[in-house]
């Protein structure tokens, strides 16, 4: 049965939010035991039903690409990995809800993972920072998830959702805050189960459905280009 | 504190002002040896001073630092997290009955002294300072000129990186498809109701032995060629940064700066040869400088060549440049040393020990190169160290330095001889 059709999502952020302890609860829905550090690329496989309860119920493999390092890698190390970025059709987010510039870094994240794959559309990236334009043209899903949720005080927890929601919003993408210890967040049916499963089918359909690049009825309108800007300057 | 912690945050503010504070009091130290030399400031109150600083640098490096390292390791650990405090005594209080032990086997104790005077500790941080610096000293000494030199650059090409970059992409192929099948055969063993769990107690283990699942049989078989296949795929990812390294820097041996920094590089070879050539000479002769070298320069300028000037004079100006390089060489070689090694290994649960720890090689490497640099100064001047550190056996520390540097020196050549005949082999495409 390795016969059934394929995509390739990649996993990326900063050393230590989670990434590998996520990738094994998304696809064995276990709890990793004994983390530790990952050194290159780990890929771990999902087998999700694609628009699962309808007629048209497909089972796909996910492959969930963990690639392992920080932003301020050498460039040697930046190069190497740039292998792992060919051919992407999705990308997952990961930061740590304890630590801001993790979800800082995230920029420079999916710059590095996205300008392998954009046609050179003649804008400069200074610096990594933040671009709208770089967005603009951006087909590839993505998928903002915070982690480590459980050690958030109470106290605080509004605070941070709040700025995470700005966050998500740059990207245009969903958001999922959970920790990855405990596997009640992605219980069946719950909100994080939701939003995770129509990212998949979204990664899906633009890979499978959309080959001629049509527009999804119903996509969301780009962002207000003002809107970016403004909330840049919320983190400085 | 900002550059070495750009991609992480070191919340707890006490573990940043211990580190500024070992940082200020350590450079107050190289300060004091400058006025000495310039003759800034009265004479007694430089004294005073010496004294005073000597005093919180050692408290904060024998008492205050080892402490709060063991506390931040201890509670990193989870098992022990409620008697957070009491584990921690009782781990510095080992550290404390090791360093006392250190003193030992070595010729510092006079029985002049009590037991907590400033001169035990003195003695014993010089001690572990010492080798600190010999060490990095003799590692150092080896792979300036081994980076440098571009005589050691193997020769990469674009055919051997794709090569390489090939054949992981393929064992990551064969790791998906492992593990699509690993993953297929637990749904369709959750789908037809098995419960997979890993057989627990020694009932559990009698049971696998006996009538184990065909399913789960074959998911252990296949996760241990997994698990090969991993280990496989992480080294030829190291393999191909190392590779990557090596291209960039053909590349950049071949600008105007690159082959400013190999002709430095000869250079700096020959010293360090020279010096290693010293410390064997030292060792087997069992010789240890009286005078300083700009004295000794001088001297023999002034009776070989002949040429006639006023020695004294000179000798406090050269001497004051010469002592001023060195600090500031060695504090800048340093800080970058330490900051290439704190990006290598830092992570955002173990900050706090890895800055502490930062603090104390530094506090203790301070101390030792002031030890040390007593040897470059005229005589003039090391009375008020040899005053202020009261009565060690600077001799003995000389020799100590020359041992360690020596055996470091010999050692990091084996190691990357060992480390250079093996790297070309694995790369050989025919």
């Amino acid at each position: 049965m390795a016969s059934l059709d394929r995509v390739k999502v990649l996993v990326l952020g900063d050393s230590g939010v989670g990434k590998s302890s996520l990738v094994h609860l998304l696809c064995q829905n276990q709890v990793l035991g004994n983390p530790s550090w990952t050194v290159g690329c780990s890929v771990d496989v999902r087998v999700h039903d694609y628009k699962e309860g309808t007629p048209e119920e497909k089972t796909y493999y996910i492959e969930l690409w963990d690639v392992g390092g920080s932003v301020g890698s050498a460039s040697s190390v930046k190069s190497t990995r740039a292998v792992f970025y060919n051919s992407v059709n999705g990308i997952i987010l990961v930061h740590d809800l304890t630590n801001k510039k993790s979800s800082q870094n995230l920029y420079r994240w999916s710059l590095e993972a996205l300008n392998r794959d954009l046609v050179p559309t003649g804008v400069l990236v200074i610096n990594g920072d933040y671009d709208q334009e770089q967005f603009a043209g951006n087909q590839i899903p993505l998928l903002v998830i915070g982690t480590k949720l459980d050690q958030i005080h109470e106290t605080k927890r509004h605070e941070v959702l709040t700025r995470i929601a700005f966050l998500a919003e740059d990207f245009n993408a969903e958001e999922i805050n959970l920790d990855c210890t405990n596997p009640r967040y992605l219980a069946a049916g719950s909100s994080n189960a939701v939003k995770l499963s129509r990212f998949f089918d979204k990664v899906i359909e633009k890979r499978y459905f959309l080959k001629e690049g049509n527009q999804i009825p119903g996509f969301p309108d780009r962002k207000r280009f003002w809107g970016g800007t403004f909330k840049s300057l919320h983190y400085d | 504190m900002r550059q070495l912690f750009k991609d992480y945050e070191v919340r707890q503010y006490v573990v940043q002002v211990i580190f500024s504070v070992t940082f200020a009091f350590s450079c107050t130290m190289f300060e004091l040896i400058i006025f000495e030399i310039l003759g800034v400031l009265n004479s007694s109150s430089r004294y005073f001073h010496w004294k005073m600083n000597l005093c919180v640098i050692l408290l904060i490096l024998v008492f205050l630092v080892p402490f709060y390292i063991s506390y931040f390791v201890v509670s990193n650990i989870r098992l022990l997290h409620k008697q957070r405090v009491l584990f921690s005594c009782v781990l510095w209080l080992t550290f404390m009955y090791f360093f006392w032990k250190l003193g030992d086997p070595f010729p510092i104790l006079s029985p002049k002294h009590g037991i907590l005077s400033i001169e035990q500790l003195i003695s014993r941080v010089g001690v572990i300072g010492v080798t600190l610096m010999a060490l990095l000293s003799g590692f150092g000494a080896v792979n300036c000129p081994y980076t440098y030199m571009s005589y050691f650059l193997r020769n990469v090409t674009e055919t051997d990186i794709l090569a390489l970059e090939r054949r992981l992409l393929q064992t990551m192929d064969m790791i998906i498809s492992k593990k699509k099948r690993m993953a297929m055969a637990r749904r369709t063993m959750f789908q037809k109701g098995e419960v997979h769990n890993k057989p627990s107690g020694f009932w559990g283990m009698i049971k696998s032995v006996a009538s184990s699942a065909p399913g789960s049989e074959n998911l252990t078989l296949i996760q241990q060629e997994v698990d090969a296949l991993e280990e496989l795929s992480r080294q030829l990812f190291l393999e191909t940064v190392d590779l990557y390294g090596t291209k960039e820097r053909i590349e950049y041996s071949k600008t105007f700066k690159g082959k400013y920094f190999n002709f430095l590089g000869y250079f700096f070879s020959i010293y360090c040869v020279w010096k290693i050539f010293m410390a064997t000479i030292n060792i087997v002769f069992d010789r240890v400088g009286k005078t300083d070298p700009v004295t000794r320069g001088i001297e023999i300028t002034v009776n070989y060549l002949g040429i006639q000037f006023d020695v004294k004079f000179w000798s406090q100006h050269i001497s004051f440049i010469l002592v001023g390089i060195i600090i500031v060489t060695s504090i800048r070689g340093l800080l970058i040393t330490l900051t290439k090694f704190f990006y290598a290994i830092s992570s955002s649960k173990s900050s706090n020990v890895i800055v502490l720890l930062l603090a104390q090689i530094m506090g203790m490497y301070f101390v030792s190169s002031v030890l040390l640099i007593r040897m470059s100064m005229p005589l003039e001047y090391r009375t008020i160290i040899t005053e202020v550190l009261g009565e060690l056996q600077f001799n003995f520390y000389h020799r100590w330095f020359d041992v360690i540097f020596l055996v470091s020196a010999l050692s990091s050549i084996l190691f990357l001889y060992l480390a250079h005949k093996q790297a070309p082999e694995k790369h050989m495409t025919p």
